[in-house]
């Protein structure tokens, strides 16, 4: 039994990837902003029109309410619902799960349509949960980075001294 | 679950401050947020019902400074209290990096207390996190009180230890918190136990409050070193 929840990282290379990928489903589906947020409420990347909100917080409720949603399926015999929709006056949402361990949120006005950003982000979904699955194969040892804290025991005492 | 972001810098850890209802887990995040600088911590949010009662969950996001140019990001969640909240308790578990338990010292709050420990542990088992091995601490709050129970009652009934089976720990092991006690010990039965480590606390006052947060974040640290 692993003693406790796994960890992992993510890189620049990461970064770069996702980027562009999200980059290329905002244009094509005039969302505003795209944000990934992993299943514990870490915010992993904002991409397109920075958000004024603050993002942290955006995030922990992100994954609360997905996972709040989660329990809803399975209560009413449903394994999950992979996306998840909230609809305001003017700015909408969509949710998307990614690979089991992270959400995809897609920030839209009246620019565009629930319609073109569900179709448009189909693709963007498969490939970023193919990513994603790589990434957490990998954990948080990747070996061309090697583990930034080893050995870091005394700077970490120093930290709390 | 804890992430190591090398885009931004930053390492990202999930701490759950767990306990009964009204043993002060919002109050200990409260007064974190009160104190730190705000350029270190982020907003504080609270989904609670209209009697000021955790709901859903609190959270608070706190650097606590920087280890080899990466930010350490501590986000901070208390769970409800209130015993039919299971199942938002749970989800709130899920990732977690790092425990508080917050224990109500009130010698009427002994049952309940030992009723949480149990939960805790069950909702930890169902996600195959095993307690016993990860960063924990024990946080003894509302000392202030009269009725508060003596410190050794509440860790005989709390914190009696860990029964230890690998033999490479089973080494006298003292609490960096409290010079002549041991974490890990040999009992007179023979038996190698592990105690947390625990902390008193007034949280209104702030007493022990950022004792406990460093105790658990150092350990949380440490355990991905
Ligand atoms: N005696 C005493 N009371 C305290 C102290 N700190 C907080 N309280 C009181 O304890 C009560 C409960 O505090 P909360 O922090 O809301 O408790 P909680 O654990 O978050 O409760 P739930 O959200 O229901 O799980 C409040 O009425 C506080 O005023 C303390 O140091 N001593
Ligand atoms: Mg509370």
């Amino acid at each position: 039994m692993p003693v406790g929840a796994a960890s992992w990282s993510f890189t620049e290379d990461d970064f770069g990837a996702i980027t562009k990928s999200l980059e290329r489903f905002l244009f094509d589906s005039n969302a505003r902003c795209a944000l990934l947020v992993d299943r514990s409420g870490q915010l992993v990347a904002t991409v397109g029109e920075q958000p004024k909100f603050d993002p942290t917080a955006f995030a922990t409720l992100t994954a609360a309410d997905f996972s709040a949603n989660d329990q809803l399926a399975k209560l009413i015999g449903e394994n999950d619902f992979n996306s998840l929709f909230h609809q305001g006056e003017k700015e909408s949402m969509y949710l998307a799960d990614i690979a089991r361990r992270v959400i995809l949120v897609v920030l839209f006005d009246n620019r565009t349509t629930l319609g073109l950003v569900r179709l448009k982000m189909k693709a963007t979904v498969d490939e970023l949960s193919k990513f994603f699955e790589e990434v957490f194969k990998r954990g948080a040892n990747d070996a061309s980075k090697p583990n930034i804290l080893a050995g870091a025991d005394d700077e970490i005492d120093k930290l709390f001294q | 679950m804890s992430m190591i972001n090398y885009a931004s810098r930053e390492i990202n850890c999930k701490i759950v401050y767990y306990g009964p209802g009204l043993g002060v887990k919002t109050t200990n995040l409260e007064h974190v947020y009160g104190k730190v600088s705000p350029d270190t911590r982020g907003k504080l949010i609270s989904l609670a019902t209209e009697t000021e009662r955790t709901l859903f969950f609190d959270f608070l996001p706190v650097d606590l400074g920087t280890i080899r140019g990466f930010k350490t990001r501590f986000h901070l969640y208390t769970v409800p209290g209130q015993v039919y909240y299971n199942a938002s308790r749970k989800l709130i578990l899920k990732g977690v990096d790092g425990i508080v338990f917050v224990a109500d010292s009130q010698i009427e709050r002994m049952e309940a207390n030992q009723e949480a420990m149990q939960n805790l542990y069950d909702n930890m088992s169902e996600y195959g996190y095993d307690l016993t091995r990860m960063p924990f601490v024990i946080q003894y709050n509302k000392r202030d009180l009269p009725n508060a129970a003596p410190i050794r009652d509440l860790q005989s009934a709390l914190n009696p230890g860990w029964e230890i089976s690998d033999p490479s720990r089973m080494r006298v092991t003292a609490n960096p918190f409290r010079s002549g006690e041991n974490l890990v010990e040999q009992l007179q039965t023979g038996e190698w136990v592990e105690h947390a480590p625990y902390f008193d606390a007034v949280a209104v006052t702030g007493e022990g409050v950022f004792d406990t947060l460093k105790a658990v974040s150092k350990l949380v640290l440490k355990s991905l070193a």
